[in-house]
């Protein structure tokens, strides 16, 4: 529980990647997601081109592929959106496997796949390589006002305890037979919400009292000295610079 | 909701990041008038309690969820600025280290989630609140009504942005039409579980709610049944649709308007069913036309309530508990 130790997101490994200071990572993930996202889809090979670096970095991170492909599955829903546009789609048709769809809509599938997954892995791999702590304090570094960055940190920290909580109010419930089939039967689902924000507003009055007890003023101490040397900045540009080349290609050679 | 990367052009997710930015920035100075560094942490376990009320799953239809946005909850709990702050940093979060909606689609992932869901819901909440009773039990309803639009407005913004960045050739209006018919349906249970989600923290402890600050409430009182909450909820549909909507403007709306205007109205066509029965809003045989669009509003207001009650019949599960949210 708490800070440091999200394992469901982190990949504890000793890789060059890992050692990259945070907010070098960050600007490396959001320059290349920006650059596969304004690559034009009829360019195949710049995806073809991407998906293999990206797949480097995977390997030298060491980040297990059975891991990156089952974070995947948060995209599924949007997969399944874009399965549909080719029948849905209008416009000229064209024959695949002897069914007419629509060549836009076919076109606008790959586009979406493609950009989604690209730009789902890498956040995959900037989340699986740098502790949640550290990303935030990456996040600071990059001027990101102080008082979402801290939101977001004690949201990470209480995170667990909350759905923890959470769950055991549904186990709870389901213990007690309770379970629902029609609409004003939702009352209990809604209740445990009240008093799961109540709870947890109360925990954070208490975390806030206990803070002060050991000497909080205001701002958490910096445990991270993550100073970018010159050289590190240019081994995280590669993969930016890389999807920019591509996207710019892209659109000359179109 | 979380849209993935290149789901909308590269122009509109500019468009959409500069809007949310500066709405973001306006809220985060408002918040840090009154949040001082004293609070922090509760705006982060109110963070925490978004996200986990996120993972609140209702089924719609085949194969869709829909899940709490909580953005109107955020509201109507912490207050606009503070609900908008606090979903925009789940959002955030949620894209960069869950991976649950891409980077560059963050400008109109806060933009429909956070923004407009708090922002909005707080502003019907406001309206909705001055004519409810001042009882915990029409602050609450007041809660769940701005809960259900703010999802529809939500759908709608979604709608809105892909009118002009589409990377599909599907129509606006066929995405306008899918969009607002599920998340009527999602809205009718987001309203549900924040009017009763708010009505169990004013019952405990109304001095947490930002939204009944400052008035004096009467306690419940007599326990009301969420039957009767339901039939209310229907009859205010049946008004709405039978008697309200013979003030509704004939001329055309917004969107109609710019289709006329910029000569794409001829390549829209009419749906199939443009013949049917109640096509228009007006009912086919009926001479009066007052009674004609009561009817043909009624109508509709039972059917969608036929469809959304079989939907929630079919897609529950009747053996199994409810499924562990996680």
């Amino acid at each position: 529980m708490g800070a440091g130790h999200a394992h469901a997101l982190y990949v504890h490994e000793h890789s060059p990647v890992h050692r990259l200071p945070p907010h070098v990572k960050i600007v490396s993930a959001v320059a290349f997601v920006v650059a596969v996202a304004v690559t034009p889809r009829e360019a195949l090979w710049a995806f073809g081109i991407d998906a293999i670096a990206l797949l480097t970095v995977r390997g030298v991170a060491r980040i297990p592929m059975r891991f990156v492909l089952a974070r995947l599955a948060v995209i599924l829903p949007f997969v399944a959106f874009a399965f549909v546009l080719p029948f849905v789609g209008e416009g000229e048709k064209t024959d695949v496997l002897g069914i007419s769809v629509s060549e836009e809509g076919l076109w606008a599938m790959w586009n979406i796949l493609a950009k989604a997954t690209l730009g789902a892995a890498t956040s995959i791999l900037l989340a699986a390589t740098t502790e949640v702590p550290r990303l935030l304090k990456g996040f600071e570094r990059l001027r990101v006002p102080r008082l979402l960055t801290a939101i977001a940190s004690f949201m990470l920290r209480y995170l667990e305890v909350i759905t923890g909580e959470l769950r055991r109010m549904r186990v709870a419930m389901a213990a007690r037979g309770y379970s629902p089939r029609w609409i004003w039967q939702a009352k209990p689902i809604a209740t445990s919400a009240g008093a799961l924000f109540i709870r947890s507003y109360e925990r954070g009055e208490r975390i806030h009292a206990a803070m002060l007890a050991r000497g909080f003023t205001g701002v958490m101490p910096d445990l991270y000295a993550d100073t970018a040397t010159r050289r590190q900045w240019l081994t995280a540009t590669a993969l930016p610079l890389l999807g920019a080349t591509l996207a710019i290609l892209g659109w000359v050679l179109r | 909701m979380h849209a993935p990367d290149g789901f909308l052009n590269a122009g509109t997710a500019v468009a959409t990041g500069a809007v949310s930015l500066g709405a973001v920035g306006v809220a985060l100075r408002q918040t840090r008038d009154v949040l001082q560094d004293r609070q922090i942490p509760l705006a982060g376990v109110a963070a925490a309690f978004i996200f986990a009320a996120q993972m609140v799953n209702f089924p719609v239809a085949a194969g869709t969820t829909g899940h709490l946005l909580g953005g109107a909850l955020a509201a109507v709990l912490l207050g606009p600025a503070m609900g908008a702050v606090v979903v925009t940093v789940v959002v955030v979060i949620q894209a960069l280290a869950f991976a649950d909606g891409g980077l560059t689609a963050l400008g109109y992932n806060i933009l429909n989630m956070a923004v407009v869901t708090a922002i909005g819901g707080w502003a019907v909440f406001v309206l909705l609140r001055r004519v409810m009773p001042k009882t915990v039990n029409g602050l609450s309803l007041a809660a769940g009504l701005a809960a259900a639009t703010s999802v529809v407005m939500s759908s709608m913004a979604f709608s809105i942005e892909w009118l002009f960045g589409a990377t599909a050739p599907v129509s606006f209006a066929k995405v306008f039409g899918a969009m607002v018919t599920v998340h009527l349906l999602i809205g009718i249970g987001e309203g549900i579980i924040t009017a009763l989600a708010v009505r169990s923290v004013l019952s405990v402890r109304p001095d947490l709610v930002k939204g009944a600050e400052g008035m004096d409430l009467e306690p419940a009182g007599r326990k009301r049944s969420l039957r009767a909450l339901t039939i209310g909820g229907l009859a205010v549909a049946f008004v709405i649709a039978t008697v309200v909507a013979q003030f509704a403007v004939d001329d055309p709306d917004g969107l109609e308007r710019v289709a006329t205007d910029t000569g794409f109205a001829e390549s829209g066509r009419d749906s199939t069913l443009s013949d049917t029965l109640f096509s228009d809003y007006a009912t086919q045989g009926l001479g009066n036309e007052a009674l004609s669009l009561a009817v043909a509003g009624a109508t509709g207001t039972l059917i969608t309530l036929a469809v959304g009650w079989g939907l929630f019949a079919i897609v529950r599960d009747r053996r199994r508990p409810a499924r562990s949210p996680v």
